[in-house]
């Protein structure tokens, strides 16, 4: 089996962001980064299928050279092969720009018969990047996934648990398909010290929008029919009051003003 | 008309869920600022019920497409009756809830004609006759405004509970356009199983009451006395990643930047400290009452109500109360 993953680095949730606000995009380059939290369900969900199923995993990111980052990571975790997509035609993608890349990248390694990816990114936390990979392939999709049943390579078909409003749907689907994975799906497990040492002295293959033939004009700034206007700070919640006093009184006042939202039946 | 406003009414198996017609009201007042109508659409076997539903929370007009093959919602088939419909009728907007299932179909139709979307929107407005959607980023500190000066329609996920619910005029009715539009089987990659619900099935995200524990319980045992607070209130249970990593309490109680963004009237934080990842998924709440030990939890600084004290004493108090003043 050939198995895809689809990673990226992000903003370390602690980090100061910046950002470009003429551009309305993010100065990635001066903010410390960490792998997305998501996309290390989706990889260890990889290494688990390879180990069950046999296979290779070819770990993709789409970014500026941080994304290196997230792919040496890969790599340390014994990824078989990465490619970073990189082109200054690219940035500012929107999710329709950036899965068209993706999707450009995952025809471009060909024959494969499952994509993994994270639920959502933390930065950008749109959550719909899986979704349309599998509508721009006309892949099986199925997201929210929390559990691969089975798995059967030779008949081109997989069974998976999808965590929905309510409850837990079985699906099954035929392959190729596109598997966004949930939190909880497994234990991602951590590189060892000789994955990165091995890791850190192998050039990271990259290929531009002309490797890939994407047409410059649909995506990045200039292909996204989405457009960030403005970049506010909420204003903080601000801290309410403190109840200060005996526990019977403080739970009294609470509890009265608890009731009188009228909210509680 | 051109401009008109559209809302997606997502359904299982043409049940209706309390807030699938939600969007209705924000969809009219953003119509009445074109100077259009809100138009509602849905998808399913049979959506006659949801359609006459639809007219008395203020559905001027329904677009349906019905047929066997959309029993059971399936992304793949309804994205492509919705990239029909939207491209066909190019409304100024479609809103769909950000659900799973709005989500997924959301975003696979604005893959299908070749645009962005805007997801998990907290406000719209419609200004100089331009649809503005503002969404989150970075855990809540930041809210992004975006607008598709591209292409039509504006393809917009909104947050379930941002917006009020219409009120519901059962005197309503109005004209149900059927559009026929079929998909094969045989074109279709996914085929659904089995749906097993969950013991968990209060949906936090659809609660309008949640209560929430953290690290500060202590142990699993500590969810004994979250779970009959919010049974006595008629709440759900929540959680932060800390009780979640620990096993105390399953994943899909999380809340926060890991877990899931909730929107409840009341969420009652206990024995959370408030990191900014489970600020991230709760913080639009419009009450929030925090017990913790520590005054100097950073939870305090988003409360609405703060109780410095330990949840094994607050907790029983609070239900104490509540059994007396509601009658229970």
């Amino acid at each position: 089996m050939k198995i895809v993953v689809c990673i990226k680095q992000v903003p370390d949730t602690e980090a100061e962001i910046k950002w470009d606000i003429p551009k309305g995009t993010l100065k990635r380059d001066s903010i410390d980064t960490i792998p997305n939290p998501f996309d290390e369900f989706a990889f260890e969900e990889a290494l688990l299928t390879r180990e069950n199923y046999d296979g290779d995993i070819v770990a993709i990111s789409m970014g500026p050279e941080k994304a290196n980052d997230v792919l040496r990571n890969a790599l340390a975790l014994t990824a078989n092969e990465v490619y970073r997509l990189t082109d200054d035609a690219f940035a500012g993608s929107d999710t329709f720009g950036t899965a068209s890349v993706l999707a450009a990248g995952i025809k471009k390694i060909g024959d494969v018969d499952l994509i993994f990816c994270g639920k959502q990114s933390t930065d950008g936390s749109t959550g719909v990047v899986g979704a349309e990979i599998a509508s721009i392939l006309g892949y099986s999709p199925l997201t929210y996934v929390s559990k691969i049943r089975q798995i059967d390579a030779a008949n081109k078909k997989i069974v998976v648990e999808r965590v929905i409003e309510g409850g837990t749907e079985v699906v099954e689907a035929k392959l190729p398909a596109v598997v966004s994975v949930i939190k909880g799906i497994n234990e991602p497990r951590l590189p060892n010290l000789m994955g990165i040492r091995k890791a850190a002295k192998i050039e990271i293959p990259q290929w531009n929008a002309d490797d890939l033939g994407i047409d410059k004009g649909k995506v990045g700034t200039a292909g996204s029919s989405t457009k960030v206007v403005e970049i506010t700070v909420p204003p903080p919640r601000g801290a309410g009051e403190i109840l200060k006093g005996e526990i019977e009184d403080v739970a009294n006042i609470v509890t009265d003003k608890l009731i009188d939202m009228k909210v509680i039946k | 008309m051109a401009n008109d406003v559209w809302v997606y009414i997502e359904h299982k198996d043409g049940g209706i869920a309390p807030l699938s017609f939600e969007l209705l009201g924000i969809g009219k007042a953003m119509a009445n600022d074109l100077g259009s109508n809100v138009c509602a659409f849905a998808i399913g076997e049979n959506v006659d019920n949801i359609a006459k539903e639809a007219f008395f929370y203020g559905a001027s007009k329904v677009f349906a497409v019905e047929g066997e093959v959309f029993k059971g919602f399936r992304s793949e088939a309804y994205a492509k009756v919705v990239t029909f419909l939207l491209d066909k009728y190019k409304p100024e907007a479609a809103l769909f809830r950000a659900t799973t299932q709005g989500t997924d179909v959301a975003a696979a139709s604005a893959a299908q004609l070749g645009m962005g979307l805007c997801t998990d929107s907290i406000d719209l407005k419609v200004e100089g006759g331009q649809v503005k959607m503002t969404r989150a980023a970075f855990g809540g500190n930041y809210s992004v405004t975006v607008v598709n000066e591209k292409a039509k329609p504006q393809i917009v996920t909104v947050r379930p509970k941002a917006f009020a619910m219409p009120e519901k005029d059962d005197s309503k009715s109005g004209e149900v356009v059927k559009e026929a539009f079929s998909v094969e089987e045989s074109d279709l990659n996914t085929k659904i199983l089995e749906f097993n619900k969950s013991e968990v099935a209060i949906n936090l995200v659809e609660a309008d009451i949640i209560v929430s524990g953290g690290r500060g319980l202590g142990n699993e045992d500590g969810f004994k006395i979250i779970k009959e607070l919010a049974a006595m209130i008629g709440g759900a249970v929540g959680a932060s990643r800390a009780a979640v990593d620990s096993g105390w309490i399953s994943q899909e109680q999380q809340v926060g930047q890991t877990g899931k963004t909730v929107k409840p009237k009341i969420y009652i934080a206990c024995g959370i400290s408030g990191a900014i990842q489970h600020l991230a998924g709760m913080r639009t709440a419009d009450c929030i009452v925090a017990i913790n030990k520590d005054p100097e939890a950073p939870i305090f600084k988003n409360a609405t109500y703060g109780i410095v004290g330990d949840y094994k004493q607050v907790v029983p108090k609070l239900i104490e109360k509540f059994k007396v003043k509601l009658n229970k």
